[in-house]
């Protein structure tokens, strides 16, 4: 029957195993099968997704290649995708950057133009030398601001600023107050005022002071000036007279000279009558020579009078006055006058000297020859000498014959050189045709040179006439323009002035206001800081008592608080108490009246209550194992379990038993093992359980013992299961009761006040 | 207390055998000497009978637990 048995057994078990390894094979089979079949298909499949992911890509590439923004919207959205394109397209194409062009900065520097363009507009305008510094020194006035002491310079300011804004050209305004006497043209002193380094504009006596002063002064040079041209004018004009009369006593003299000269030369008259003449013709020499030298000297003093004048002149024409300009125009044309006066006497007088001379040459010659004829008569006739004429009585025909030989050999020879001289005639004429033309040149060069030195004068004098009637009429023109603009000023700064008092008192009245403002704000401000200040005082003080009184209060709650938590931690003790009550076997007391008290204790505590009833009902009617009895228990338990470790569903019957019971003797191990950290599959083995519930027990780990023993299974199983039961429940009530306990303690600590 | 159990079923189980055995040995004898001519194999019969009964009684009390009975597999 045994044997029956064992096979029975046997094949049960071996049907067992058999069975659980038939059924892997034929799954593994199952696959196999179905694998083939499927082959072609998922080649298919595959070929196919790979021909949709490359066709995919390669339309991709060539799109961005193609549209470079779509090229960047695929790089930004794809991560790698920009490497690729690199690799395949190159790199991308540079972005366009669209550009700016800067906006031409238009010139602000309108106002310097306009400024510039009147400056230049005036310039041309004013020839007077005045109206140059005055604007000049007028824009100067206007870059450089002036110091407002007055209304004037006030409204100079204004003006200042509307005519920056290029309005009207009233650039010189500031100018114009200084010019505002638009009689007054012109002074040197003036120029200096303007171009004086510090421009403060002076206050209108001062300017009316000055320029009285300046007119006075202009005056006086002026009258200096005339006195002077006319002192100088005089005396040229008496010296020129003097001169010229001069010059004509002596071509008088000469041509009386030359008369009575010719006279002699010419006239048959007799002998006393040519010793009168003779002294006669000395005489005219003598005057002639003093004559002559008279008009040299007066000459030479004219001369020096007229340089004097043109000095005089060009001093006055320096001065720059020019209401003298007339006067010394007029001047200019007298000394011209006299000048060209002087030149024409001289000239006559210098063609009366050449007329004299070529009589006195052809006196000389005539004398010259006279004398010949007369020594060679000497020659011939040496006895007789002296005054032949009246000598014919005397002669003998000898003397006559040689005389009348001499004669006409004398005769011959004039007669010869007659002939001669007809022939050479015309080469005599022509030398002295050639001579008078050098001569006449040298005159014509001389008159020309004159003439044209003297129209050279008259063109400048007129030139100067001219310019001075122009400058004449420009002036008069200026001086309308600028008493225009004085009016326009005037009418300007009037408005201005409207203006700037309405702007001022304006602004003064909001002054006034926002003072008011302030000053009422400032009151109020003070009433409501002292309301605010009594204010936090009261709520400070009440705020106090409330303290005082939640203080006082809080203590009463505190020390109640106090007590129930002591409450607690008595009840808790009491608690702790009944758990040593156990005995080596027997269970402890029922903790049901401990954990009524406590219940009672903190009927208002949750936590508390909630810990009470999560008690398990078996500790509290029954009462709990000590950790001692249950260690003892354990041991029993282990070999127990030992025993029957190979017992489970499967294998029950006695022939088991023996053999786990066998396996239980024989095995050799370990009583206690450190169980590891993490249990591994391997672990669950009943003896290494039992030896881990051993080592955790032995350290006084319940828990984890119980937690091994938890993990047996079969038979052994169901021997530990009243320990482990019992276990559970301990440790339950141990926690909970250690959770009160450490609850309780905390309240304590809480609730304590420090000393 | 589930680990005494086993005990008292070891217990019982021993027992049970002592009786089988006994009344076993008991009947072999009486049969042996009244029917069988006083012939051993009544006795061994009877033996065997009573220890084979008292091992299967023992094995169906330890497996007990395991065994699933008729009841329970109809209700379920």
């Amino acid at each position: 029957m045994l044997r029956v048995c064992w096979k029975g057994a046997r094949a049960a078990a071996r049907q067992c195993v058999c069975g659980r390894v038939k059924a892997h094979p034929l799954q593994h089979c199952r696959k196999y099968t179905t694998a083939g079949g499927s082959g072609s298909a998922a080649g298919k499949i595959v070929a196919a997704s790979l021909l949709t992911v490359g066709g995919g890509l390669g339309g991709t590439i060539l799109y961005a290649k193609w549209d470079p923004k779509f090229r960047a919207n695929v790089e930004k959205s794809v991560p790698y995708s920009d490497q690729l394109f690199e690799m395949v397209l190159g790199l991308p194409p540079p972005p366009l950057v669209p550009l700016l062009k800067k906006p031409v900065k238009t010139e602000p520097l309108q106002i310097s133009s306009l400024s510039e363009a009147s400056k230049e507009s005036k310039q041309p305008k004013a020839k007077a030398k005045k109206s140059d510094p005055a604007p000049v020194g007028a824009p100067a006035a206007v870059e450089e601001t002036p110091t407002p002491q007055t209304l004037e310079e006030a409204s100079a300011e204004a003006a200042h600023i509307i005519s920056a804004l290029g309005e009207v050209p009233s650039v010189p305004a500031p100018g114009t107050s200084d010019e505002s006497p638009p009689g007054h043209t012109a002074a040197g002193e003036e120029c200096k005022d303007h171009h004086e380094p510090v421009l403060k504009e002076r206050p209108a006596e001062e300017v009316t002071a000055r320029l009285a002063q300046q007119d006075k002064a202009e005056q006086d040079a002026l009258a200096a000036l005339t006195a002077g041209l006319e002192e100088s004018l005089g005396s040229a004009a008496k010296i020129t007279l003097q001169a010229i009369g001069a010059q004509e006593a002596a071509l008088t003299a000469i041509a009386a000279h030359t008369d009575k000269l010719k006279e002699a030369m010419d006239s048959q008259t007799p002998s006393d009558e040519k010793s009168s003449q003779w002294k006669a013709l000395n005489d005219a020499l003598r005057d002639r020579t003093r004559a002559m030298e008279e008009a040299e000297e007066t000459l030479l003093k004219a001369k020096g009078e007229l340089e004097n004048l043109r000095g005089v002149i060009n001093s006055a024409k320096q001065s720059k006055i020019d209401t003298a300009r007339a006067q010394i125009l007029a001047a200019e044309e007298n000394l011209h006058s006299m000048i060209v006066d002087l030149d024409k006497i001289v000239t006559k007088v210098q063609t009366a000297q050449t007329e004299a001379k070529i009589v006195s040459q052809y006196s000389e010659l005539v004398n010259e020859a006279k004398a010949q004829f007369q020594q060679e008569l000497a020659n011939i006739t040496p006895e007789i000498q002296a005054d032949w004429k009246g000598l014919s009585g005397k002669l003998s025909a000898d003397d006559l014959n040689s005389l009348i030989a001499h004669a006409h050999r004398r005769i011959d020879q004039l007669n010869r050189e007659l002939a001669e001289q007809r022939v050479r005639e015309q080469i005599h004429i022509e030398v002295a045709l050639e001579q008078q033309k050098l001569e006449d040149q040298k005159a014509l060069e001389r008159a020309v040179v004159s003439a044209l030195e003297h129209s050279r004068e008259d063109m400048r004098l007129e030139q100067e006439k001219k310019v001075q009637e122009v400058r004449e009429v420009m002036e008069a023109e200026m001086r309308t323009q600028l008493r225009r603009q004085a009016a326009a000023h005037t009418d300007h700064l009037r408005d201005v002035l409207k203006v700037q008092e309405m702007e001022l008192r304006e602004e003064a009245q909001e002054i006034l206001n926002s003072k008011m403002m302030e000053q009422e704000t400032h009151y109020r401000r003070l009433t409501q800081e002292q309301l605010d200040t009594f204010t936090l005082d009261m709520n400070a003080a009440y705020a106090r008592l409330k303290g005082i009184e939640e203080a006082i209060d809080s203590h009463v709650i505190a020390e109640e608080e106090a007590r129930k938590a002591h409450q607690l931690w008595l009840s808790v003790e009491a608690l702790n108490y009944t758990l040593k009550s156990a005995g080596p076997d027997s269970p402890t007391e029922p903790l049901e009246g401990a954990v009524g008290v406590i219940k009672e204790n903190c009927a208002e505590n949750e936590f508390t209550q909630a810990l009470a009833t999560a008690l398990p009902e078996e500790s509290l009617s029954r009462g709990i194992y000590s950790e001692a009895s249950l260690r003892a228990r354990f041991y029993d338990i282990r070999r127990l379990a030992r025993r029957v470790a190979l017992i489970d569903e499967t294998r029950n019957s006695l022939y088991q038993y023996f053999l786990s019971y066998l396996q239980s003797v024989l095995l050799f191990e370990r009583e206690q093992v450190a169980p590891p950290a993490k249990l591994a599959p391997e672990d669950l083995d009943t003896f290494k359980l039992l030896a881990y519930a051993t080592y955790s027990i032995e350290r006084g780990d319940l828990e984890l013992a119980a937690k091994f023993v938890n993990q047996l299974r079969g038979e052994s199983q169901r021997v530990a299961q009243d320990w482990l039961k019992e276990a559970r429940l301990t440790l339950e009530t141990k926690q909970v009761i250690s959770l009160l306990s450490a609850y309780a303690n905390a309240v304590g600590l809480g609730t304590t006040q420090a000393p | 207390m589930s680990e005494k159990e086993l005990g008292q079923k070891w217990d019982r189980c021993l027992a049970d055998c002592a009786v089988k055995f006994g009344t076993g040995l008991g009947l072999g004898i009486v049969f042996s000497v009244v029917f069988f001519k006083r012939r051993t194999w009544p006795i061994v019969f009877g033996t065997g009978l009573g220890l084979g009964m008292a091992y299967s009684n023992c094995q169906n009390d330890l497996r007990s637990h395991y065994v699933l009975q008729s009841k329970v597999a109809k209700e379920q």
